[in-house]
């Protein structure tokens, strides 16, 4: 063999062994670390999907519960998203849909729509948003509990005129020099009611198991 | 007995050759997550990590690494390395994860962890290299801190917020109020609070340094 193929190969299979032990050592940690990576996902999720609901009103597992949501133009979503059905004994007594406000000052915010039965809203939190901080972050619990006043409304409380921010004549706090994001997220959150209003007997239908005579 | 040599590996890495305000290497961490304490220690933290392993590797195989390849194997040694650490924080640490977000991975592309690899790890003692790339490390993450709890302390008036991220939720009294009823400055939170802030120290350590006779 002639030296300078020789020396080519044997550089070649230096990185190929670099390569192979590289990937061994990354397979082997994601092998190690994926159970508690899932189960820390799944609590994380677990937890935001608990805020937006009444803490005693279900005893399922929510993340295991799910619905597939269509890529709706009322929920803003693009993508396929999930509704979490709440159940206590296993009868369904609220859901948390996931919704997207389109229009936020920067962007979409996503949200997380808790909903009673009865159509009253349990709660909503923000699950992501690129909203300018220290303005328009409010919108986040983690800065304030502005978000809070959507508990217990519905779409006959306050009436249609009503779901807007004051200063549209709406019946929603805002707060000085960010009214484009509560704006997009009162929006959104009153289709997400609409979209609850029509689809509701499929969101909270009795499961099929628990029918069987 | 601490030799020559030891001693101004680690003032080189802490004072003289600080990569965060002499060097100017890894700003892009820098500037984008030090608006808190706690992500510019973790942050700071998890790259000195990356960074003694990735030298203490490359000192141990430097010699059998041909000259041709050494770039494509020492950033094979840092990706994979970066990624079990990212890996690591998702497992156990998954709301600072959460928070530190792409910048673990982008620790790949900072260049103080190739720069260290390159010129020292690959020509140096192992023991050395690893104290070399430690000591760069922690000179950056001291950088890191500083600008941090400038930043939180004027933009937020705040110390060590989100500390429970790290720590969990018994760290949660841990942040420390510097002053009541504050209401932020934004511009310090923000990037361009980051480069002011960034020049500020630099000039502090120019002033420092070179005392005019």
């Amino acid at each position: 063999m002639n030296p300078a193929l020789r020396e080519t190969l044997s550089t070649a299979l230096t990185l190929l062994v670099f390569a192979v032990v590289g990937a061994s050592l990354l397979s082997g940690t994601y092998l190690l670390t994926r159970p508690n990576i899932e189960r820390s996902e799944q609590a994380a999720k677990r937890a935001l999907l608990a805020q937006t609901l009444p803490p005693d009103g279900f005893d399922n597992d929510l993340v295991h519960d799910t619905l597939p949501l269509p890529a709706d133009a009322r929920l803003g979503l693009k993508r396929p998203g999930t509704a979490y059905i709440a159940r206590l004994a296993g009868q369904p007594r609220a859901v948390v849909l996931e919704a997207v406000a389109p229009d936020g000052y920067s962007g979409e915010i996503h949200l997380l729509v808790g909903i009673l039965a009865d159509g009253r809203i349990a709660g909503v939190r923000v699950t992501a948003h690129k909203e300018t901080p220290g303005l328009g972050d409010y919108i986040d619990i983690g800065r304030a509990g502005w978000i809070r006043q959507f508990d217990g409304k519905s779409l006959d409380d306050p009436a249609a005129d009503g779901w807007k921010v004051r200063k549209d004549g709406g019946r929603f706090d805002y707060m000085a020099g960010a009214t484009i994001t509560p704006r997009a997220v009162v929006a959104a959150v009153r289709r997400t009611l609409e979209y609850f209003a029509a689809h509701r007997a499929k969101l909270l239908a009795e499961p099929d198991t628990e029918e069987t005579p | 007995m601490i030799s020559q040599e030891t001693r101004e590996i680690v003032v080189n890495g802490l004072w003289k050759q600080n990569p965060g305000i002499v060097q100017l290497l890894g700003l892009c961490p820098l500037l984008a997550i030090s608006n808190t304490v706690v992500n510019s220690l973790s942050l700071g933290l998890a790259t000195t990590l990356v960074m003694a392993t990735a030298s203490g590797s490359v000192a141990l195989v430097r010699n059998v690494i041909p000259h041709e390849i050494r770039i494509p194997a020492f950033v094979l040694i840092i990706a994979a390395l970066v990624t079990v650490v990212q890996l690591a924080m998702n497992a156990w640490m998954h709301p600072l994860y959460l928070v530190l977000g792409v910048f673990i991975p982008l620790i790949t592309t900072n260049c103080i962890v190739l720069a260290r690899v390159e010129a020292f790890a690959s020509k140096r003692s192992t023991a050395h290299s690893i104290l070399d790339a430690t000591m760069m490390g922690l000179g950056l993450t001291g950088v890191l801190v500083l600008l941090g709890g400038l930043r939180e302390a004027i933009g937020k008036g705040t110390l060590f917020s989100g500390i429970d991220l790290a720590l969990g939720p018994v760290a949660k009294d841990w942040v420390i109020p510097l002053a009541h009823d504050y209401g932020g400055f934004l511009i310090a939170v923000l990037p361009p609070g980051a480069f002011i802030g960034l020049g500020l120290l630099i000039a502090l350590y120019n002033r420092l340094r070179v005392t005019p006779a």
